[in-house]
């Protein structure tokens, strides 16, 4: 099975967006999808998630919110020349997905994400009223 | 019928075994001989390998790293990279999964013996170093035309 041969079928195929979420998770069904590791860590203001996905570019990359779990797809997208074979491959899949579910005290309209270097960060934050609020006292 | 010629009546765990191994024999290509300098499956950075009649293509899946930090060097067919990638670790959080590699790296990869040592180009771009090595003139498929 050549790194080629399974690039050249999902750029043929790219990924469908049906826009309302549930049929496009289920938009794969031949090829396993890699399962990017990630980090998540919480701080005050909300949860963060850093996901490494070498290989995908902005366009290539899926972050949404469906009810309340969080999507992260995307298509790697190697450099390759038309007749190159695979001589040895870590990778075997050109997907990458992970979903999680999310809470009710994050707010995911506000979600922002940032993709650099293969990296991506996706911050959600905490609505308003589920953060520590510092209560000043006034001075009469 | 030839219950008592072979082996005696194994446990479960024989039985699995051996499931295990007729589906590795039926589905390989598990069964090849892993590299001599291959590692575990799941190590950073991934590595895939990609060749043509021309040249061959490294690509090391490495996100997040500084391309300058890291070290490629090439002695014949082995290359040979070193690196690291420095996470930051944030102070004053929870952190409920750390799963992204953080520390040095080494890799080395034997590649064909036709590579040109002196032929070697490498980009980085999306967080995939890619290393793209000539392979010698000689080597090439060549046409020979009928006088």
């Amino acid at each position: 099975m050549s790194t080629q041969t399974e690039l050249a079928r999902h750029s043929s195929a790219s990924t469908p967006q049906t826009g309302n979420g549930q049929a496009a998770q289920r938009s794969s069904p031949i090829e396993t999808a890699l399962r990017p590791p990630v980090d998540i860590w919480e701080d005050k203001d909300g949860i963060t998630v850093c996901a490494d996905m070498p290989g995908v570019s902005k366009d290539r990359l899926n972050v949404r919110v469906d009810g309340n779990t969080l999507l992260v797809e995307g298509q790697l997208q190697l450099e390759l020349a038309g007749d190159a074979e695979a001589l040895y491959a870590d990778l075997r899949s050109s997907l990458y997905r992970r979903s999680f579910a999310l809470s009710g005290e994050l707010d995911t309209e506000k979600i922002a994400a940032n993709l650099k270097d293969g990296v991506l960060t996706v911050h959600i934050p905490k609505r308003a009223e589920h953060r520590p609020r510092k209560i000043e006292v006034k001075v009469a | 019928m030839f219950g008592i010629a072979t082996s005696m009546p194994s446990s479960v765990f024989d039985e699995l075994w051996r499931l295990q191994q007729d589906v590795e024999e039926m589905f390989g290509p598990w069964n090849i001989p892993a590299a001599i300098r291959s590692l575990p499956r799941g190590s950073f950075p991934a590595v895939n390998v990609g060749q043509t009649a021309e040249r061959v293509d490294v690509y090391l899946f490495a996100p997040g790293i500084d391309p300058k930090s890291l070290d490629i060097s090439l002695q014949q067919n082995l290359l040979t990279i070193s690196g690291q990638r420095a996470l930051k670790v944030e102070d004053s959080v929870d952190y409920y999964r750390q799963e992204r590699f953080s520390g040095e790296f080494r890799r080395v990869i034997s590649l064909p013996e036709d590579v040109d040592p002196d032929r070697v180009q490498a980009k980085y771009a999306d967080g995939i170093v890619q290393i793209s090595i000539e392979r010698r003139e000689s080597s090439r498929p060549r046409q020979i035309q009928i006088q």
